[in-house]
């Protein structure tokens, strides 16, 4: 994004520039935008169950969670549209929680672009400053209008039809509906689920790099693994309407407090495997000792382990198949640009290893793994979540056909 | 002779919008064949002409050395698969995959035999007599996939059937379909945008643009030897680096020189070219203080097994895939190696690899 375009609206991009970092050194004491013990029930279900997040002045917080976790909830009350049933949403050191939405001065931009699709683009972004009780004059609104499209890149389209717009442009378009206003929040819900993969990629650097230009505070809401981890100054995990942790992304990735937070991150998912602890080793269900363990502690753990983490010490090509140490069997193998991803049959169950490209493995191949144990994460057995996805295989070939019941203890059947 | 054949195939729409300009391909039995690329290139046009289900406006479809171009779908032994559709709750695992074949009328036990097959095959069997909500959610996919392939066809054609699927779910079935596809050999041509899909589903990618193929090759082909700029762009999650420039021959070698004069770079031999550009994966940036190119990072995407360090230098935008051994500050300075045995180089004008 060129710098110039910032050059901004009645050239207030210098002034707010200066007044946005004095808000940042403010925010050392004080976050922008501060949820306390937010709840709200939807019908019979608990949408939000005592909520607290803060997003500070110059931070882009994410809030990651599946379909249900009461993402667009949060959204919805942060922006006025639902009122909550307890708890305090304070912006900028004043309570707003009983304010309209309008005096909240937020922008809300959601998954379907919401735009008006016989409008020109030029009108669809001249539509919030025209809003009544809004003064904006027109020399202004045009200046504003001429500074969103060149920021977003669609200055050439700009006396299009919204309806003749791509979906990457008409997302364009609808977060230039958001800036123009210059709103003290922004607030996205879902804003890239419905593009093309392609450009999803190409819209999580830009919508970054914008809103670090624009250093205003956003909350953005995905399921989507991938954005929340590089796109997120932190991540807010939710699941059932309630937070499970809140950290960097390299905090929540490395060090989830649950298997559940460690299923939300990271592709393909992290190993979880049942463990007991013999002879100062932590040992699979099946007995293959998969790491040292330390002495005191539960004498049976769920280790997690992510696919990159697991090394491979050699390779068995199909024929020359030694007698020795247990390895683990290749099941399916991809090859992902950088990275080759194997599943394989290890120490009873079925794993995941992500490892640098090689060309050279095929299924039926045996492998030797070995666990990174600095990069290990144990849990307590009782916290391990029912399996949303089957790691079992179809195919007569595949000796995952039939995975050997693995005897949980406590855990779901 | 190919299994199926496409040979100049051509749609043109009642408007004369062209969707696909004449297209020529050759599948071997068995092979999983990726149809690959943006929303608008004709891949989807191209799977339902497949089907029957869109007429070609020119060239011939072969299936089995038989010319299939103007038959009805339901005289050509293909199976379209939309999506891995919900499974009806009130039917039983038995009745659900049973489903298709009712539709189609086979006969009562000539049914009964082939869903038994297909839940042998897949494991299921034990699970006929349940319904959907006492399965696991693994268990339900498998259904949805033996539902899906439970017909038997000659050809399998899947138009992103993952499309409604969370991301974990998408992962796990990719790897059913790769699995069950093995196992049964039949041959399948799937169409998706999301090119990790392609790589890791197929035998060989069918790049699309414009409603011309761009490229054929196995996922390995395609990522590390792109035939033109738009195939370096799409495939890879970031795409390929380039930087403009122009190759000079010096003493015989091919040497790429940038624009701004920053890097001259020794590269696989081509002949000279006036308006150049070169192309490297983010895996192949290195950092290092002999490298020829400097910079400062822009930002960093962390993604989990690995960073995407954004760095600007002189030669234009470059990305740097870096183990997550350090962070690395906005605006500091790093100095890049591109390693040479990894460059791609393209005529700037035809787009085309040189």
């Amino acid at each position: 994004m060129r710098s110039s375009a910032l050059a901004g609206p009645s050239g207030r991009s210098d002034d707010g520039a200066r007044e946005a970092s004095a808000a940042g050194r403010a925010a050392a004491a004080e976050p922008f935008l501060s949820v306390r013990g937010l709840s709200k029930r939807l019908g019979r279900a608990q949408a939000l169950l005592d909520v607290a997040l803060e997003a500070h002045a110059d931070e882009l917080l994410v809030v990651l969670g599946p379909t249900g976790a009461g993402k667009t909830t949060l959204m919805r009350t942060i922006a006025g549209l639902e009122t909550p049933d307890a708890g305090s949403i304070r912006m900028a050191g004043q309570d707003v929680t009983a304010m309209d939405p309008a005096e909240r001065d937020v922008a809300l931009v959601f998954q379907n672009f919401s735009l008006y699709p016989r409008w020109t683009v030029r009108r669809n972004l001249e539509f919030p400053l025209r809003a009544p009780g809004r003064r904006v004059s027109e020399p202004e609104i045009q200046r504003r209008v001429g500074w969103a499209a060149e920021l977003l890149k669609i200055t050439r389209l700009i006396d299009r039809e919204a309806s003749r717009l791509s979906g990457g442009e008409m997302q364009r378009v609808a977060i230039g509906r958001a800036i123009v206003r210059r709103p003290r929040l922004f607030l996205m819900d879902e804003p890239l689920t419905n593009l093309d993969a392609k450009l999803r990629e190409a819209l999580r650097v830009e919508l970054v790099e914008l809103r670090r230009e624009l250093k205003t505070p956003m909350v953005f809401v995905t399921h989507d693994q991938a954005e929340a981890l590089s796109m997120a100054d932190r991540i807010v995990v939710l699941s059932e309407g309630r937070i499970l942790q809140t950290g960097t992304p390299r905090e929540v990735y490395e060090r989830p407090v649950s298997p559940v937070v460690a299923l939300q991150l990271g592709q393909p998912a992290i190993n979880l495997l049942r463990v007991r602890r013999s002879d100062g080793q932590w040992v699979a269900t099946d007995g293959t000792p998969l790491m040292p363990a330390e002495a005191a502690g539960p004498s049976e753990r769920l280790l997690g382990i992510r696919p990159e983490d697991i090394a491979l010490l050699g390779v068995e090509t199909q024929g020359h198949r030694a007698e020795g140490p247990r390895g683990a069997a290749v099941e399916i193998v991809e090859y992902i640009g950088p990275t080759t991803t194997l599943l394989c049959v290890w120490a009873g169950a079925p794993v995941h290893v992500v490892v640098p490209r090689r060309g050279t493995i095929r299924p039926g191949d045996r492998v030797f793994p070995r666990i990174n144990a600095a990069r290990a994460v144990l849990f307590d057995v009782d916290s391990e979540p029912p399996r949303r996805v089957s790691r079992g295989l179809p195919g007569s070939h595949s000796s995952l056909a039939s995975p050997p019941a693995l005897p949980l203890k406590g855990g779901p059947a | 002779m190919s299994f199926l054949v496409l040979d100049r195939l051509r749609k043109t729409y009642g408007d004369g919008t062209p969707a696909v300009r004449g297209i020529d391909l050759s599948i071997e039995k068995g092979e999983l064949i990726v149809l690959l690329g943006p929303s608008g290139c004709g891949k989807t046009t191209t799977l339902r002409m497949i089907a029957g289900l869109e007429l070609a406006t020119g060239g011939a479809i072969r299936l089995g050395g038989e010319d299939v171009t103007s038959l009805r779908p339901s005289q050509r032994d293909v199976g379209m698969v939309f999506q891995f559709y919900a499974l009806y709750p009130h039917l039983t695992v038995r009745e659900n995959i049973a489903f298709p074949l009712r539709a189609a009328r086979v006969p009562a036990a000539e049914a009964r035999s082939r869903v038994d097959d297909v839940a042998a095959r897949m494991d299921l069997a034990r699970l006929l007599s349940r319904y959907p909500k006492e399965l696991s959610g693994g268990d339900q996919q498998k259904v949805s996939l033996a539902r899906a392939i439970v017909r038997r066809p000659a050809v399998y054609l899947m138009d992103e059937p993952l499309g409604t699927l969370d991301a974990d779910q998408r992962l796990a079935m990719r790897e059913l379909i790769r699995a069950e596809q093995i196992a049964s050999k039949v041959t399948t041509i799937y169409v998706t945008h999301d090119q990790e899909e392609a790589m890791s589903l197929a035998d060989r990618i069918v790049v699309m643009e414009g409603g011309r193929i761009r490229q054929v090759g196995t996922p390995a082909d395609v990522y590390d030897q792109p035939s033109d700029l738009f195939v370096a762009a799409f495939v890879g999650s970031p795409g390929m680096n380039f930087i403009p420039g122009k190759v000079a021959d010096r003493a015989g070698k091919a040497i790429f020189v940038s624009h701004d004069g920053q890097i001259p770079i020794e590269v696989p031999p081509v002949a000279p070219c006036a308006e150049a550009t070169l192309g490297i994966r983010c895996e192949h940036v290195h950092e290092g203080a002999d490298g020829a190119l400097s910079g400062n990072v822009v930002t960093e995407e962390y993604v989990g097994n690995a960073s995407h360090v954004h760095v600007k230098t002189p030669a234009g935008r470059l990305i740097m895939r870096a183990a997550n051994a350090s962070a690395r500050p906005r605006g500091s300075e790093v100095r890049l190696r591109l390693d040479p045995a990894q460059i791609s180089v393209f005529d700037a004008a035809t787009e085309k690899r040189l």
